[in-house]
């Protein structure tokens, strides 16, 4: 009798456990406290974000939840906290397209005071006259070279080209005189390869089928005075200067540490090591790739012969090219929070960007160039390739390239562009058949936002 | 009797149901009923009718996945279960440390899929090496890596349940097929095989299942390459929903297809495997 009783009450509390469990993912108790949630798309300063969030924490007593999404994959973070009752309030865009997906969620920033300070009010993403996104950071990409070892080759006394310093080299021809050059002399220069490999690998090819692709297409918008608020001038494109995107392509992988057949399985950390560790000489990153050559155990470049050449194509006038400057990172406010939220994190942004405390995490922490007029001249990121780019900025005869690749149909189509290049450089594809793709592809794509 | 039943029917049944119905049924008929709608996010949909339908079927990758899947599937139901079951017939002999090996090849399958496919990788690429290319360079490449690394995964699985299904094989019924002057291939063909029968058509069901959802697998060793000509159902599912702007119903359009045609495919396998099962 008492055993069968024991046993009973042994089973309902099982049950009851058993229920518990089940409500209590159900219904967790939003807390009164305002807070501020934000979706960070970069994973490799996730500590930093935590770290100045509970500085704000502690002066301002809002509480700011960071959440970072792992990479390449913040559009489908995005898209599932978006749905729960914890979505976040303050998330980033990655251009217009980006902006069409997330059309519904992204509030006006017209009147807010960081947009009041943009330096470049153009770089903002507009809807009519809303203001949807305001760009947080400036980044730079180009062909990185270390010059420890172009100094060596243009020492050399049997160069076959009449350079006496980089800083010569402005045109396509140029680079790959001294690029094919130095490639033949790579044994007397110590390198495996003039440039790192070129990373093929589904998911690392982003260096190629998206930033190399912006240089012929800026081209191509430029030359046709494309307005580029409007969409439909975007439904499809002539990829006119695709040979000049073969020319750079070929070069880069003519002259690499790897056979073209093995790119395929190459990653972007496999080829920044390889520049860090000076088996090549050059490398086509931008300057959030300080971190990963400073950071490869036994690391043999010195941040002082760290400089950027613009990717030169063999375009008309790219004597006055620059490097490629621009950002695909646009804060945005969640318009379905409440107006308190949304005033809570355009108040942390404002912050961020505005006091001391915040301008020396920009800057020190996060590593940002910030587009914003709070900072003054000496308030800039101290690490070398930061540095590259704001020289590069600064120089008045040059024009800066923006990142048009903001305006790409969509992921699927970058993959398709990466997957044809591949292809092409194993040798299994003609350039006519990426070419004839890659039209095709874009306007597939395109259309299916609408 | 029944009595006792009714009254504990709600405490046992309940906890499960709830469980089942929070983590299946309710996922399960709201993925059905978005695939009729155009969205960004769950909360914000737009009703669409059956455009996402024809819009899946229009879709080239689509079609493609589906053929690669297929065929891989095939070859999957072979290779693993012949192996698995020449495994389990060697590993149920009186042999020295039996059951050594039979942890072995358990193994496998005790390795996350998306581990295995990295270490996959570098061995195919390490051995096509030697001829100068890596996986990505030909579909057949990463068909077959595909199939060695499904094959080395699921056969340690199968050869424990054929294990069990040959050990349940009444000795009795061999020796009287000995008595009557059966052959070892004899005994196999017309005593072994029809009484395992039960354990082939759990297997058959695993594998065809498991072959035709395989994702992590193909993400971590070909993810598609070259061109997504290895790129199976599920793997197009995902590159469908994530990667493309305004095609995210499309990609749960696929989703419900793809379960219809698995449950048919996978009820049309037991049908068949089901008949030929006899008792002892």
């Amino acid at each position: 009798m008492k055993l069968r009783f024991l046993r009973r009450v042994m089973a309902a509390m099982l049950c009851l456990v058993l229920l518990g469990a089940l409500t209590a993912c159900g219904c967790a108790r939003k807390t009164d406290v305002l807070t501020v949630r934000y979706l960070n798309f970069k994973p490799e300063i996730a500590e930093q974000y935590e770290a100045l969030a509970a500085i704000y924490q502690r002066q301002t007593g809002v509480k700011v939840i960071v959440e970072t999404a792992a990479n390449n994959t913040y559009e489908q973070t995005l898209a599932t906290k978006m749905a729960t009752d914890e979505a976040p309030t303050l998330f980033q865009i990655n251009g217009p397209r980006g902006y069409a997906a997330w059309k519904d969620y992204c509030a006006d920033l017209k009147d807010t005071e960081l947009y009041k300070h943009l330096t470049d009010q153009s770089l903002a993403i507009k809807d009519g006259d809303k203001v949807v996104g305001i760009p947080y950071v400036v980044e730079g990409y180009g062909i990185l070279y270390n010059k420890a070892l172009t100094d060596k080759y243009l020492a050399l006394p049997d160069k076959a080209v009449d350079v006496e310093s980089m800083d010569e080299v402005d045109s396509y021809d140029e680079l790959k005189a001294v690029v094919e050059d130095m490639q033949k002399n790579k044994a007397a220069l110590g390198i495996d390869g003039v440039f790192a490999s070129t990373s093929m690998k589904a998911g690392e090819d982003w260096r190629w089928q998206t930033h190399l692709l912006n240089i012929p297409l800026y081209y191509e918008w430029t030359e046709g005075k494309v307005d580029f608020n409007d969409s439909k001038a975007f439904s499809e494109i002539g990829f006119t200067h695709g040979d000049k995107y073969r020319n750079i392509y070929d070069l880069y992988l003519n002259n690499s540490v790897t056979d073209k057949k093995l790119v395929g399985s190459k990653t972007v950390s496999d080829s920044m090591a390889e520049f860090a560790l000076e088996k090549c000489a050059m490398v086509q990153n931008g300057n959030w790739a300080w971190s990963q050559i400073k950071d490869v155990s036994g690391n043999k470049v010195k941040a002082d012969n760290l400089r950027y050449l613009p990717i030169y194509i063999g375009a008309e006038g790219e004597e006055k090219q620059g490097l490629a400057i621009g950002t695909e990172n646009f804060y945005a406010i969640n318009s379905q929070a409440s107006k308190e939220e949304q005033k809570a994190a355009a108040d942390f942004i404002w912050w961020l960007y505005s006091s001391e405390e915040g301008k020396k995490q920009v800057t020190e922490k996060l590593g940002f160039i910030a587009p914003f007029d709070t900072f003054s001249e000496d308030e800039t990121p101290d690490d070398p390739l930061a540095r590259e780019v704001a020289r590069w900025m600064a120089k008045e005869e040059i024009t800066t390239v923006p990142w048009h690749f903001t305006m790409f149909p969509s992921a699927r189509f970058k993959e398709d562009f990466g997957a044809s290049l591949l292809k092409y450089a194993q040798g299994t594809k003609s350039w006519e058949d990426v070419v004839k793709d890659m039209k095709n592809g874009w306007k597939r794509e395109a259309s299916a936002i609408g | 009797m029944y009595k006792r039943f009714y009254r504990w029917f709600p405490v046992f049944v309940l906890p499960t149901l709830a469980a089942f119905t929070v983590a299946f049924l309710i996922p399960f008929v709201m993925g059905i009923w978005l695939s009729f709608h155009r969205f960004t996010t769950i909360k914000n949909t737009h009703f669409v009718g059956w455009e996402n339908y024809t819009r899946a079927f229009a879709d080239e990758g689509f079609m493609g996945s589906l053929r690669f899947s297929a065929l891989f599937t095939v070859v999957s139901l072979i290779t693993v279960n012949l192996l698995a079951f020449v495994l389990a017939l060697a590993l149920t002999r009186r042999l020295r440390g039996v059951n050594l090996f039979r942890g072995i090849f358990f193994m496998p399958n005790l390795i996350g899929g998306i581990v295995l496919g990295y270490v996959f990788s570098l061995l195919v690429n390490g051995l096509l090496g030697f001829w100068g290319v890596d996986i990505t360079y030909a579909a057949t490449y990463g068909f077959w890596g595909l199939v060695a690394l499904n094959t080395w995964q699921l056969t340690g699985y199968m050869m424990v349940i054929y294990i069990a299904g040959l050990q349940n094989v009444p000795s009795s019924l061999v020796e009287a097929a000995a008595i009557d002057g059966a052959g070892a291939f004899s005994t196999l063909w017309h005593v072994k095989l029809p009484l395992v029968m039960p354990s082939i058509t759990i297997c058959t069901f695993l594998t065809l299942t498991n072959s035709f959802k395989m994702f992590d697998q193909n993400l971590a060793l070909t993810a598609g390459a070259p061109e997504r000509q290895t790129q199976g159902l599920a793997l197009d599912i995902y590159n469908t929903f994530y990667g493309r702007i305004g095609w995210q119903g499309v990609g749960q359009a696929k989703a419900v297809l793809f379960f219809l045609l698995v449950a048919a495919v996978a009820g049309i396998q037991l049908w068949l495997t089901r008949r030929r099962e006899v008792d002892a």
